[in-house]
């Protein structure tokens, strides 16, 4: 059945993460994202999920990876204080290679900050946090129906590449409410983990087969016994302190991510065709700079936007074809300018501008058009 | 030649263990082994915790489904596991530097809860992984390379600390009293709520050296003649306590059992549905 109904960003991704398979979620009361774990609460037991609101942001994450390390699609959900406190237990989930999805909707920082203001300042965190070198990958909605379509390809991602996938809401998407369609009987892709068939490799939880680039999954808590450890291990599961398993397992955390970032990578582009400016946003801020490329198309102006919805792995190859076809890039990001030093790094024969805001305030279309306008 | 016991319950390819010799650890995880051979339950049914440290180490050598977390945080993924999986029979192993100081929270937690799973705490009263430093159950004066004018500290009971914050069963063993120790286990594991079993395990290498305890069958002989049970030490006074290892079951209720109560949720919210 199609529902058209009024939805918050919050709520908006319980039900896609749902619709994705979700049935356990832990989480700690935090602004601004509580509301996705008061969502889960009344949600999940109605599909026969289990929702556990945990002594702390770090029992949160702990505990959904040890729900999906038995063969359960699991999540939290946090905000800026909550994402420092979680990233130990990321680091485990990546080098364990167990999926699950954290939601960070993010609030004006650093420390306590502006709790219930919003920001993007937790992109590059998303990608670093955890300490060591690890893939990672991020995922940033602009809408409510982004909310629900994206969490379930998170969740899809997570359990294809066995990582955890962070979903990089922000304020603004978080609490929009907008109207969306949601369709009851509406088949979307749902990708369950793979499961190892090759009975001679059973017993080794981190053996790759030729040609694949994640280990297949044999669940904790059936026929065979596995152990699953944080310390570097060899295919067998066990702790190894030789540097070959070392440097091998660390490049392949990163390949299994760097391999398939054309499967992964997923970006928006528009008005780019005849762009001289194109401006570089992603999430909320993304719904000021459409209205701000609008009004400028509308006087004539060539501008066109290029949004990254992946944030990580970053649309790399996209946004360098695309840079070789104008004059200008801006990028309209809520911090002190994170993504900018991406596309610093990206793109070498355009101009690049930037507008940015760290006072907790919505950065407006007016600025985007001024900056557009310094740029040229 | 290895015994029945260690050929089935250990993975003997990952032995030997790399406790330093004379450690309580390897008579501790014994006894776990055999609690679980006692109580008859399948291997595959046992699903292992544990977090950073000596004692965490066990993980990787005890042939159940085992996983071998983060420091402190054994019990919070074990209530992700017991969570998704009741029917599993959850176990953490814990050291009392990981489950009382950084692990504090997640222990009174799970004890106020009362999740089903079974912690059993190697306490060393040190922290041997990084070489002797003091713990919160390094008792006030003794030594530790952290405190090397003597540890100021007040020991946590932490036994008394999991009763005190909920949990449903809770007993204190020794690595000496292994007879009694092994059927407080299997009370432990039997019992449905949350089970906590202290048991005091000897680290010659750190403490005992630092603390001038003598070598390990001197530590062991300590636990030996100076063990009380529950029963004798609540005869006594503080000062006659001073110095004394307790034995015995500390606390045992019928208190609600946390992933049951919530399966009663989700049935009776899926009732109300249909």
């Amino acid at each position: 059945m199609k529902n058209k109904v009024l939805m918050q960003g919050n709520e908006a991704c319980v039900e896609g993460a749902i619709k994705a398979g979700m049935r356990f979620f832990a989480g700690y009361p935090i602004t601004p994202s509580t509301e996705i774990a008061e969502r889960s609460a009344v949600r999940l037991p109605q599909v026969g999920g289990k929702f556990i609101q945990m002594e702390d942001e770090i029992a949160s994450m702990a505990a959904i990876i040890g729900a999906s390390a038995v063969g359960t699609k699991t999540m939290t959900a946090t905000s800026g204080p909550g994402f420092s406190l979680k990233q130990e237990n990321i680091g485990y989930a990546c080098i364990t290679e167990i999926p699950c999805v954290i939601v960070d909707v993010q609030r004006s920082g650093p420390s306590t900050g502006l709790p219930t203001s919003p920001s993007q300042g937790d992109v590059m965190q998303a990608r670093w946090g955890t300490h060591g070198d690890h893939s990672i990958i991020a995922i940033s909605p602009s809408s409510v129906s982004e909310c629900y379509n994206l969490i379930i390809r998170a969740f899809n991602l997570a359990e294809k590449y066995r990582t955890p996938v962070i979903f990089l809401m922000d304020e603004i998407v978080g609490h929009l409410r907008e109207g969306i369609e949601i369709d009851d009987e509406q088949e979307v892709e749902i990708i369950e983990r793979k499961m190892k068939v090759r009975p001679d490799v059973l017993h080794l939880p981190y053996h790759v087969n030729e040609g694949e680039d994640v280990p297949r999954f044999h669940l904790t808590g059936y026929d065979i016994r596995y152990n699953i450890t944080g310390l570097v291990h060899a295919e067998d599961g066990f702790p190894s302190n030789s540097n070959e398993v070392a440097h091998n397992l660390v490049t392949r955390l990163m390949k299994k991510i760097e391999n398939n970032v054309d499967d992964i990578v997923e970006f928006e582009q528009k008005y780019c065709d005849d762009a001289e400016t194109v401006i570089v946003c992603y999430g909320g801020t993304a719904r000021s700079v459409m209205s701000a490329v609008e009004e400028l198309r509308a006087k004539g102006e060539k501008v066109g936007y290029f949004r990254p919805i992946t944030v990580w792995p970053f649309p790399e190859k996209q946004l360098k074809a695309l840079s070789s076809k104008v004059k200008n890039i801006v990028v309209a990001e809520h911090n002190y300018g994170q993504i900018l030093l991406e596309v610093q790094r990206i793109v070498k024969d355009c101009k690049i501008g930037f507008v940015g805001k760290v006072d907790g305030t919505v950065i407006t279309p007016a600025e985007i058009i001024k900056a557009v306008e310094e740029v040229k | 030649m290895a015994s029945e016991l260690i050929l089935k319950y250990m993975r003997e390819e990952h032995l030997p263990h790399i406790w330093c010799p004379g450690c309580g650890h390897g008579i501790l995880m014994r006894d776990v082994a055999q609690a679980v051979k006692n109580l008859g339950i399948d291997q595959e049914k046992v699903c292992l915790v544990s977090g950073i440290g000596c004692a965490s180490r066990a993980a990787g050598y005890m042939d159940f489904q085992t996983m071998h977390t983060t420091h402190g945080r054994a019990i919070a993924f074990a209530t992700g596991v017991k969570m998704a999986r009741p029917d599993l029979e959850v176990i953490v192993i814990a050291g009392d530097g990981d489950c009382a100081a950084i692990g504090g929270n997640h222990l009174i937690h799970a004890a106020r809860r009362n999740i089903g799973i079974t912690v059993i705490v190697f306490n060393n009263d040190i922290y041997g992984m990084t070489g002797g430093q003091y713990s919160p159950t390094t008792p006030t004066g003794e030594l530790g390379t952290t405190a090397p004018y003597g540890n100021i500290d007040r020991p946590f009971d932490i036994a008394i600390l999991a009763a005190g914050a909920g949990a449903s069963y809770v007993a204190k063993g020794t690595a000496y009293h292994a007879q009694q120790t092994i059927k407080l286990i299997e009370n432990g594991i039997k019992h449905k709520g949350f089970s906590l079993i202290d048991c005091a395990g000897v680290c010659p290498t750190y403490y005992g050296r630092k603390n001038k305890k003598g070598g390990a069958v001197d530590m062991m002989k300590y636990q030996r003649d100076n063990t009380i049970t529950v029963e004798q030490a609540a005869k006594m006074t503080r000062e006659e306590k001073a110095g004394k290892l307790i034995l015995g079951k500390i606390a045992e209720n019928d208190f609600p059992e946390f992933s049951s109560e919530y399966q009663k949720i989700i049935d009776r919210v899926r009732k109300e549905e249909r």
